[in-house]
């Protein structure tokens, strides 16, 4: 127990001093004091609400979501017309003045129409407002026609939605603990800490993701898409920039599916080693995307990513197994970022970055200030009051206790992580635990030289029945820390970062270090009492 | 030098005596925080149910003077305002919560002579001052990030006491579980009864306090395993008396340590993390009494006997009963 052979001393002596050096740049750029550039500065990363960081602010066009509604409208009633029994024949479709219109062919249909189209009009909310108003014009001709009061809810849900795939997308880049807040009708603030490449993240964020397959419309003649003259039901869409190819190309309008329906997203290589997504579809994906792919073989369908087509391969044959893979002229930078984007989702609405500006932290340097006081203060007062109740062994947990935040300090620089007022939550309860890891060591050797021990058992029996509760409480705070890392998200992630790391750390230097001070110290002095 | 010593040695303190009405005290209490917490509700902050955000630049001054503006708007009573520099050091950003109204319209009307009154507050001090802006805001928490965080939190209770449980006994597996109910219950109380913000760094403090009551359970209950095994004839209640006073000086030491940085942190600190400290030091004072009169009496309740543990004499166990019959 109080043997410790040189090479041990060595190990222990050489992780503290790494421990320490690795936190040596943050202490360093905390103090405000240059950092020599040739040397390796791993920093710790202050948090939004102790440091400031970067503000974007993005706003949504919601005119757009209307033309989208209007869309899925139109397909979702000429299913619907096509699936009735009997089977209703409409024509003369058209989405034109915010609102769609189309004949019922047969005038005995029409009010079989209007059943049709009543459940599918209704509002989703209790509230018994409609989303669409029915009105038939000539006899013949129904309309649809958008209510506020539907457009409004299907521009929150979308906002709703939009931040959500923002959030996801920001942490999927590993940028930790931003603050993501809708404000307005059709705006999104977001902050996140650091000022480290906001370009990336502008560019993560502007991007729609909205992948669509659709088949290309081969009857259209090139010389007519190349001026821009569609066929009915067609719409001509441009190659995307870095596309291999030039010009654009005319795809049907409807029939095609949705790339929204995906389980995963990663970005790989194909035989000829040239950056690819692979897309994996979940089973109603793979379901729709088998069907037409069975159905078109033969014939070329476009690979459509925001509006632009990326490539237009042939189906060679069906793709059953519900993967795909995206060609389009990547680099691993921009497949990697398109399978972020895929994995999070594609936003309902485009976003556009309409500000952008460097911003102080949540909390105010003024608040900082006294709180780094306050904790000066509480750390001098537990410092002395260890000293004084425990002597010699109150200055070794001391010194313990220092190294011990040196070491948290640098294992958090190391692994890149953010320290935010959450995380020093987390730090305080881990300075706790290592405090009292001590105080349990140093009672208990109290005790047992009280009841009578020699100094080299009482310090012995000390170490090893203190061992086991600081053992179990901290076996315990992992558990929690682990789990509240692996499902918590935000603000409790913070915590149990801090928290894991200073578990470890703390046994490390409460518990070991202390023990290889107090071993040297008895093997030194040889003290026939102990002054504790 | 003569040491410090907070606790005499060799305590004998009956403290399971009053366990009853102890424990009745505190099933009212843990009663009365819910039904605080129910009909109360909690002060939830801004970064919970959103607000207002009051842009403004401080025209022809070198610094806004964010200290001061940070009182003035919090002694209008509208709650604690999160102030951030916005651009330039001159521009600040005001985020509020919204006042409680009975229906959209009365918020909004609320959140207008909020936003007035704090206009005119800071044209009183600097009659310069530009509003750049007034927005809604959302709140920072998503109901899935909400719902995300219950659900880990509830996965590290139920783990932890699958720990226990297999350390110590099942019945320590709940009496640690209910000790840690009881602790949040009884904070999430104090926030309910004295409507202090309740904002998403008191929920990182809840956090702290259910790691700190654990630690101190588990001290304890390693103290009554260790004392099972050793004295086999002693009664449970009797023992336990005897574990909790063989681990009051270190009890006493630890608690006091903590609340020393806590009380600095209140006192010392600055405005904004006075909730977030009260809630730990309240934590761990209700943390440490329970482990006492929680965890520990519900161990005769459950009929916890020395036989829980292994019955079987081990060598240290004998050289340690020698030792104690020597002196």
């Amino acid at each position: 127990m109080l043997d410790f052979p040189r090479w041990k001393r060595i190990w222990l002596w050489g992780i503290t001093l790494l421990g320490v050096a690795a936190a040596l740049p943050s202490i360093m750029m905390l103090a405000g004091q240059p950092w020599p550039s040739q040397l390796p500065d791993p920093e710790i990363n202050l948090g939004l609400d102790l440091a400031g960081g970067s503000h974007i602010l993005l706003e949504a066009d919601t005119g757009q979501v209307r033309d989208l509604r209007l869309d899925s409208m139109e397909e979702d009633v000429r299913r619907a017309m096509r699936e009735a029994e009997p089977a209703i024949a409409i024509g003369d479709i058209s989405t034109a003045n915010g609102r769609l219109s189309f004949m019922v062919e047969q005038e005995t249909q029409v009010d079989a129409a209007r059943e049709v189209l009543l459940p599918m009009t209704e509002g989703v909310g209790l509230t018994g407002q409609r989303d669409w108003t029915i009105r038939v014009v000539d006899g013949q001709r129904l309309e649809l026609i958008p209510t506020d009061a539907g457009l409004d809810q299907a521009v929150e849900n979308a906002m709703d939605t939009a931040t959500d795939v923002v959030r996801r997308r920001i942490d999927e880049l590993g940028t930790r603990e931003p603050t993501i807040i809708r404000s307005g009708d059709d705006r999104i603030v977001v902050q996140v800490p650091g000022l480290d490449d906001p370009q990336k993240l502008k560019a993560l964020l502007g991007q729609t993701a909205k992948l669509e397959f659709k088949l290309v419309d081969q009857t259209a003649l090139p010389s007519d898409v190349a001026q821009g003259i569609v066929p009915p039901g067609s719409q001509i869409l441009p190659y995307a920039a870095d596309s291999q190819q030039q010009g654009a190309v005319a795809v049907k309008r409807l029939g095609g599916i949705q790339g929204d329906q995906l389980t995963n997203a990663q970005q790989g290589y194909d035989q000829n080693g040239a950056a690819v997504v692979n897309i994996t579809f979940n089973q109603e994906g793979g379901r729709k995307f088998a069907a037409l792919t069975t159905a078109n073989v033969g014939k070329p369908f476009a690979i459509v990513l925001d509006g632009s087509v990326l490539s237009a391969p042939n189906i060679n044959e069906p793709i059953l197994g519900g993967q795909a893979q995206i060609s389009g002229g990547f680099n691993v930078d921009s497949a990697n970022a398109l399978a972020i984007s895929l994995r999070s989702g594609a936003l309902p609405i485009d976003l556009k970055v309409v500000e952008e500006r460097t911003v102080g932290p949540d909390l105010g340097a003024d608040s900082i200030r006294k709180g780094v006081l306050a904790l000066i203060v509480g750390g001098v007062a537990v410092l002395v009051m260890m000293a004084v109740t425990y002597g010699r062994f109150g200055i070794y947990a001391n010194i313990a206790l220092l190294l011990n935040v040196l070491i948290i300090l640098g294992v958090m620089a190391a692994l890149g992580s953010t320290l935010t007022l959450p995380g020093i939550a987390g730090f305080v309860l881990t300075i706790g635990t290592a405090v009292d890891a001590n105080v349990l060591i140093n009672e208990r050797i109290r005790e047992e030289r009280r009841r009578g021990r020699r100094v080299v058992q009482a310090v012995e029996v000390g170490y090893r029945e203190a061992q086991r509760a600081i053992l179990d409480a901290n076996v315990t705070n992992v558990i929690a820390g682990v789990l509240l890392f692996l499902f918590g998200s935000g603000p409790i992630r913070g915590f149990a970062i801090v928290l894991i790391i200073g578990i470890v750390t703390s046994v490390f230097t409460a518990v070991t270090l202390t023990r290889m001070w107090v071993a040297g110290y008895l093997r030194k002095h040889r003290p026939a009492d102990l002054n504790i | 030098m003569k040491l410090l010593k907070l606790v005499p040695d060799d305590t004998n303190v009956k403290f399971l005596r009053w366990r009853l009405p102890f424990y009745i005290v505190s099933l009212i209490l843990m009663a009365a925080s819910w039904a605080a917490v129910l009909t109360n509700g909690l002060n939830l902050g801004v970064d919970f149910v959103g607000g207002q955000m009051i842009r403004a630049t401080f025209v022809g001054e070198a610094e806004a003077p964010v200290s001061e503006l940070r009182g003035d708007i919090e002694a209008l009573g509208y709650g604690a305002p999160i102030i951030q520099r916005f651009g330039q050091p001159n521009e600040v950003s005001i985020r509020m919560r919204l006042p409680e109204g009975k229906d959209a319209t009365q918020v909004k009307d609320l959140a207008d002579r909020m936003t007035n009154a704090i206009v005119a507050d800071m044209k009183r001090g600097h009659p310069d001052v530009r509003i750049d802006g007034v927005d809604s805001v959302s709140g920072k928490v998503s109901g899935e990030l909400f719902q995300t965080g219950m659900l880990a939190l509830l996965a590290a209770m139920v783990a932890i006491s699958i720990y226990i449980w297999i350390r110590f006994e099942w019945q320590f597996g709940v009496g640690a579980l209910f000790a840690l109910v009881h602790d949040v219950s009884l904070t999430l109380g104090l926030f309910a009864l004295t409507q202090m913000e309740f904002d998403l760094n008191i929920v990182a403090a809840i956090l702290a306090i259910i790691g700190y009551s654990l630690n101190d359970t588990i001290v304890i209950y390693d103290r009554i395993r260790e004392n099972l095994k050793k004295y086999r004839k002693l009664p449970v209640s009797e023992l336990l008396d005897l574990s909790v006073n063989e681990t009051l000086s270190r009890t006493v030491m630890t608690s006091l340590l903590t609340l020393v940085v806590l009380v600095a942190l209140m006192f010392v600190g600055p405005a904004s993390t006075f909730g977030f400290a009260t809630a730990i030091a309240f934590g761990i004072f209700v943390g440490t009494y329970s482990s006492i009169y929680m965890a520990a009496p519900i161990l005769i309740w459950l009929r916890v006997t020395s036989t829980s543990f292994v019955p079987v004499e081990s060598a240290t166990d004998k050289q340690e009963n020698i030792a104690r019959a020597d002196t």
